[in-house]
């Protein structure tokens, strides 16, 4: 039953966002695109980090293995798009389970640390390995849009739909996650391991199954990235990245996949328009280069004082029914406190 | 609670879209101008995208944030003050230049998002400067596929000069290979059996730089070869390993092809580790002004602490030196430069931005009265483009799309470049010969602005 909601929500979902498509215009659908990559990695992260209770400050490592997959699949197996796209995210995960291993046996700012190492560490690997992964300069990635659309077809709008279709699969596949045995597992896991295990439940393998599930979404985020941006490279997946899923993840509300898509429309959307608001104002180009760097710190602020659950919390709160108080936001770092009353369940 | 997540999920799918379609509506503003065919020939016509009988839109992609900012960030500044000047002058035809040039922090990925911006929302007739080599060869498929002439590209890449494949796409500056083998045949004949070692930024800019001077230069001189990640985390640590690893191998000269960042990072090292080598260094990451700014704001010191440091660098220029103030394209920018962007440092950047807006000017009227996107690259490939304040010929034909084919060495002097010898030429190839090119520079034009 839940799996055919979720499956009719998300084909009212695809219809809204075809239509969408078609209406915007090619700088449009190619912002679409971006949010969908980004939508898609953070929804991985914020059930790891909502949902398990596990932190990950480098889930960029993880977009960087999806990317440089689905790059040197299609330069060198030229497999079709799908096959990519599901290697890719199969890769990763393989990626996150090998690295979930070590999680589950870290705590708080362990964890942290470890992980954010990997994201620092692993994109150096290009100049390592510059013959295959092409260095700095990183890989070419072609995508060619289906003949079938015709030749006036945008090609922004082609990715769009793939990341639409990716990133509604995904979806879908996580909100039943969530709603299973196994997501209400991972509640349990984060709200009190000794509780949990207490109860028959093997704390470790859960603990690296959230890793492997959130590590797949970032190999399928990093995929489309790769493909939107037309090339892998280096740069793309400095730490920098990882933190803005962190950050995307914590302002939309952890543990919601909603909030991965308000973090996600926030990273793509804020600073393209306050650009565009600063120019039009006539500022200077140095002082207007800034002005986005400054007004995504204080949304941070704002979001973070006025709606501590994140922005889907925060409309919970406005307009929601009288729902349950969502998750304390940074349960996380406090893992071994006893969950109170408000902690016990997680926001949707 | 399932009923109720199923409506939350559709909720939150149906605030995305109308979220995005009030965004798309709020910048309708489109402006996609039809092409008309040929009018008479005095009517000015919205000939293409970006064009209007009374404007020209041009965009571009620059580093105003991040690692290259320093001194690269006043590249497009002093650019749109030159088509500033040419405005207030009658501009190109009568049309006046808007030259909207964004952000991308030197990173790939938002150099894609900005490009996307300009040329699809934006609709600029063409992408004028685009500044980095990581950086532009992330969009030259894109701009090539949207037919977007894409001029004068802010980085001496051999990669941009591919007619067949990237037929729109132009560099300007003398291109890496030539500037390699220009400075590799000065450092092969004054320094004759030196341990010599190499400092590059471990991409297309730096290797490109690196087989130019091993054209020139005896491979068993070379010593070591030390490759610089830009994007390194941690910056000066990057350059101080590598520096002690040049220091380890005995190198007696280093020739560096890095950014301004990077060439005052490579000699802040050189000083911790007291080693004193003879330093060449490539025209984009040796200017004055700049380093002597870096050195100090790295080194917290104040005063002369950065202009003794760079004293003696051996280095290459493509403009005249900013030394010669009698140059007549020396005193026209500085002009431009008094009275448009007086808060710059009148430097080599600025000079850069000046010189590269000229050419474009020089190209539009090229293009003609009512010029489409192909009227643009047409006038390019057509070969012969008038010498400007460049001291050698450009290469534009329709088999090359490299700019300035030539430069003098110089060398640093109380932070001025003090030029040695004659301008010398070369082609790309292994064998081609370095030979002084005897043919003057033209002088500036009175007015400042080019003639049709």
């Amino acid at each position: 039953m839940t799996l055919l909601r979720h499956l009719a929500a998300a084909v009212v979902a695809a219809l809204l966002l075809l239509l969408l498509s078609v209406k915007l215009d090619a700088f449009r659908d190619y912002q679409l695109a971006q949010v969908t990559y980004y939508a898609i990695a953070v929804a991985g992260l914020t059930i790891l980090i909502g949902l398990s209770g596990q932190l990950s400050v480098g889930h960029g490592a993880f977009m960087f293995i999806g990317a440089y997959t689905t790059a040197l699949l299609l330069l060198h197996a030229h497999w079709p798009l799908e096959a990519v796209l599901a290697a890719s995210a199969v890769i990763a995960a393989v990626a996150g389970g090998v690295v979930g291993v070590a999680a589950a046996r870290l705590r708080g700012p362990y964890l942290a640390g470890a992980t954010l190492l990997l994201a620092v560490a692993l994109p150096s690997i290009t100049s390592r390995w510059q013959g295959v992964l092409g260095g700095d300069q990183g890989l070419g990635v072609a995508v060619n849009t289906p003949s079938v659309l015709g030749a006036t077809f945008p090609p922004t709008r082609w990715l769009a739909w793939v990341g639409c279709a990716c990133a509604l699969i995904t979806f879908v596949l996580l909100a039943n996650l969530r709603h299973s045995r196994i997501g209400r597992s991972w509640r349990a896991v984060r709200d009190d391991e000794v509780a949990a295990s207490l109860s028959g439940l093997n704390v470790a393998r859960l603990q690296v199954l959230a890793f492997v599930v959130s590590s797949a979404c970032a190999g399928l985020g990093g995929a489309m990235l790769a493909i939107v941006n037309a090339s892998a490279t280096p740069g793309t997946f400095a730490l920098t990245l990882s933190i803005q899923l962190l950050t995307a993840a914590i302002l939309g509300g952890l543990g919601s996949l909603a909030g991965a898509v308000w973090g996600s429309l926030v990273l793509v959307y804020l600073p393209t328009y306050i650009t565009n608001v600063a120019t039009s104002h006539g500022l200077s180009s140095s002082v207007g280069a800034n002005i986005p760097i400054v007004v995504y710190g204080a949304v941070l602020i704002l979001v973070m004082l006025l709606f501590p659950n994140g922005i889907q919390g925060g409309l919970r709160r406005l307009f929601g029914p009288a729902a349950p108080a969502a998750a304390a936001p940074f349960s996380v770092l406090r893992r071994r406190v006893p969950a109170t009353d408000n902690q016990k369940e997680g926001t949707s | 609670m399932n009923r109720s997540h199923r409506v939350r999920l559709a909720a939150a799918a149906g605030i995305a879209a109308v979220a995005m379609v009030i965004a798309a509506c709020s910048s309708s503003g489109t402006t996609s101008s039809k092409p008309s065919g040929s009018g008479s020939s005095s009517a000015l016509t919205s000939s293409a995208p970006g064009i209007t009988p009374t404007s020209i839109l041009i965009g571009s992609h620059q580093p105003l944030t991040g690692v290259a900012a320093p001194g690269y960030s006043e590249i497009a500044p002093a650019a749109n003050a030159y088509f500033q000047y040419v405005n207030a002058h009658g501009g190109v035809n009568g049309r006046k230049i808007t030259y909207k040039y964004l952000d991308d922090a030197y990173n790939p990925t938002q150099t894609v998002s900005v490009v996307h911006q300009l040329v699809l929302q934006n609709n600029v007739y063409a992408i004028f400067n685009g500044l980095g080599t990581p950086t532009h060869l992330n969009v030259v498929s894109f701009l090539n596929s949207s037919k977007v002439p894409d001029v004068f590209v802010a980085s001496g890449c051999g990669c941009w000069s591919n007619p067949s494949t990237y037929p729109e796409t132009f560099g300007w500056q003398i291109n890496y290979v030539r500037e390699g083998k220009i400075l590799g045949s000065y450092i092969a004949k004054h320094f004759k059996g030196m341990k010599i070692g190499y400092f590059y930024q471990n991409d297309e800019f730096g290797q490109d730089g690196v087989k130019g001077l091993d054209y020139m230069i005896p491979k068993a001189q070379v010593v070591a070869r030390e490759a610089y990640n830009v994007a390194a985390t941690n910056p000066a640590q990057e350059a101080g390993g590598l520096v002690a690893k040049l220091k380890a191998a005995g190198a007696q000269v280093v020739v560096s092809f890095s950014v301004p960042a990077f060439t005052a990072l490579l000699r802040l090292s050189e000083v911790t580790l007291s080693y004193n080598p003879t330093l060449a260094v490539s025209n984009v990451g040796s200017d004055p002004i700049t380093l002597e700014g870096l050195l100090n704001s790295f080194a917290k010191k104040t005063g002369g602490f950065g202009a003794t440091l760079i004293q003696n660098i051996i280095t290459d220029g493509y403009l005249p030196s900013l030394g010669s103030t009698s140059n007549s394209w020396i005193t026209l920018f500085k002009k431009v430069h008094d009275s448009y962007v007086p808060k710059l440092p009148f430097d080599g950047n600025v000079l850069y931005g000046m010189a590269v807006g000229y050419t474009f000017v020089q190209a539009m009227l090229k293009a003609g009265r009512n010029p489409t996107r192909q009227d643009l690259v047409s006038a390019l490939n057509a070969g012969n483009f008038p010498q400007g304040p460049s001291v050698a010929p450009y290469a534009y034909s329709g088999s090359s799309h490299d700019g300035i084919t030539g430069a003098y060495i110089g060398v640093i002097r109380s932070g001025v470049l003090v030029p040695q010898g004659d301008v010398l030429t070369t082609d790309n190839t292994a064998t081609g010969a370095v030979s002084p090119d005897m043919t003057a520079q033209p002088t500036a034009p009175a007015s400042g602005v080019p003639s049709p």
